[in-house]
């Protein structure tokens, strides 16, 4: 049985990684996990300088799931080269490293500095919601997306996957543009924006008022967009959005994407992933799939 | 890769206030466990994925058990879902986590003991382990239902405040401290922020080396998805900016590293 996916040039061996944000470096469930076991560790979204992120509380829980707003607290770029790619070097997995900014020029630093790095992929965030840079997230405009997509191409020596928010009207406009601007591949679905009130202290229940929803109660939405994605780009599809089993991750398989990310559920299950990992090969086995890329989009 | 979530299984369970519960627990987490640090314990509740970090409220080493008391917070919650177990339930853990109160410090010291609310509860284990010369736990209620009272009588020198003088000094644990002239050169304090920001300011002022252990919104508990951070007064080794992981680099922390 061949658990080994290609994306975009780079081989895993497995397609189970981690949502970035949920997972650090690795390093904390590096006690709980043999990170040597999954296909890629996503790293926590990194930013040319530190960021401090929110005011707390930054998480609050909703009916089968949570939302956050973190605000990408990070230690900049400098410290992450000089400690989380080497901590992750030590693992038999491949490294891909999130990228976020404020702006263009601050992707395109981070993307630059990175260049040089033992980092396999990089995959940059477009989405994510919480982050007030007086405009919407790059993510929610085609024009942008092709823009910076192609920017970041020009200077990059890995490939780059581009994280798409699931906040637009049509998801495939979106896919659509980063493939245009050259990406390499897409991840989907980031978190949905939501609010939630705390009734009994009558204020928002985290403190940047909203939030990025996540975990299974987003699934269905999840699977229904990488799905319309995949009818519509032909670059490979990193899917994700609330897997909690190998059945949640199968879903998203079948329906067109080539690996998978477990974000909100290793908060529950500090070893979620291996549990998806042995969960898809008992899958295989019973359906007589040879290989994973044999059950790639294959629902139609 | 020394840690996992495990099964953990309820020896028993009583109510000891209105809404506070207290949970006798078998599971490995015993064995390392210290005062003031927590573990996560999850629901069975598909709809809720968190874990609670809860306390530790006492230690049994050589039994292999934990004692948490705990507040429901409301119908519904998780906690509300803890409350109903009974002995012989199993409930998922992880734990011990956090780095806990540093007692080894007390030595031959005069120490404040304080806990406010449900801040109470890990300052019966830290009673129960700390030597020092003088042991004055101070601890705050808001009313009649001083839930832990005997246990802290035979681990010290207890004083007591509640919110409606029902019981010891009326008012809060500073009030105690003032009311019975009581002083000390550390402080260990565990409780709602108001409760620790005064003990803070009354440390510094006095310049009296103190603990306190804080409390916040968690999500992975283990330090990964930076949630539960407080701000710190230099830039934190880790974060590499003016933020502490409460479930990581403490609860516990020197009162003057961090802003409250």
């Amino acid at each position: 049985m061949d658990m080994r996916v290609n994306i975009a040039g780079v081989e895993w061996k497995n397609p189970v990684t981690v949502a970035s944000g949920t997972f650090g470096s690795g390093a904390e469930y590096a006690d709980f996990v043999d990170l040597n076991q999954l296909g890629a560790v996503t790293t926590k979204g990194v930013a040319n300088v530190p960021w401090k992120g929110n005011s707390t509380p930054r998480v609050a829980e909703v009916y089968g799931g949570m939302m956050n707003a973190i605000g990408l607290q990070n230690p900049g770029i400098d410290l992450f080269c000089e400690r989380d790619i080497p901590f992750l070097k030590q693992f038999d997995t491949k490294i891909i490293v999130n990228v976020c900014g404020h702006a263009p020029e601050e992707y395109l630093e981070v993307v630059e500095r990175l260049a040089d790095e033992p980092i396999d992929m990089m995959e940059i965030n477009i989405s994510c919601p919480n982050v007030n840079a007086g405009f919407l997230a790059f993510g929610q405009d085609a024009h942008h997306v092709e823009k910076l997509t192609g920017q970041i191409k020009k200077i990059a020596k890995q490939p780059i996957i581009m994280k798409l928010t699931p906040n637009v009207t049509d998801i495939t406009e979106i896919a659509k543009a980063a493939e245009a601007g050259g990406a390499d591949a897409v991840s989907l679905i980031n978190t949905l924006t939501g609010m939630k009130i705390d009734v009994n202290r009558r204020t928002f229940a985290v403190a940047n008022k909203t939030g990025g929803v996540s975990g299974p109660a987003v699934h269905p939405i999840a699977v229904r967009m990488v799905y319309q994605a995949a009818q519509a780009v032909q670059i490979p599809i990193i899917g994700m959005g609330g897997i909690c089993t190998a059945e949640d991750a199968l879903e998203f398989i079948l329906a067109g994407a080539s690996a998978v990310s477990v974000g909100t559920a290793n908060f529950h299950n500090p070893r979620a992933t291996l549990d998806v990992i042995e969960g898809i090969e008992a899958y295989m086995k019973k359906y007589g799939f040879e290989s994973v890329k044999d059950m790639v989009g294959i629902v139609r | 890769m020394e840690k996992r979530k495990e099964q953990a299984t309820v020896m028993s369970q009583e109510m000891l206030a209105d809404g506070i519960f207290s949970m006798w627990i078998r599971t490995d987490a015993a064995v390392t466990a210290k005062p003031g640090q927590f573990i996560s314990m999850y629901t069975t509740d598909a709809s809720k994925l968190l874990p609670r970090p809860i306390s530790i409220c006492e230690i049994d080493k050589e039994g292999g058990c934990l004692r948490v008391v705990y507040r429901v917070t409301g119908e519904h919650t998780g906690t509300e879902q803890f409350s109903k177990l009974k002995a012989g339930d199993q409930i998922p853990v992880v734990g011990p986590l956090g780095n806990g109160f540093p007692y080894e410090k007390a030595e031959g010291r005069k120490v404040f003991l304080m806990g406010g609310g449900i801040g109470v509860p890990p300052i019966l284990e830290l009673a129960k382990q700390l030597t020092c010369e003088k042991k004055q736990i101070v601890v705050g209620y808001r009313d009649q239902q001083t839930f832990l009272k005997d246990e802290f009588e035979k681990n010290g020198c207890l004083y007591i405040s509640t919110e409606d003088g029902s019981v010891g000094t009326k008012g809060n644990v500073m009030d105690a401290i003032r009311e019975n002239e009581l002083d000390a050169d550390l402080i260990y304090a565990c409780g709602p922020t108001p409760m620790l920001r005064a003990i803070k300011d009354y440390a510094e002022k006095n310049n009296i080396e103190c603990y306190i252990s804080l409390e916040e919104r968690m999500a992975c508990g283990i330090g990964a998805c930076l949630a539960c951070v407080c701000k710190s007064k230099e830039k934190d080794a880790h974060s590499n900016v003016n933020n502490k992981r409460i479930c990581k680099d403490g609860p516990v922390f020197l009162s003057t590293e961090v802003e409250l």
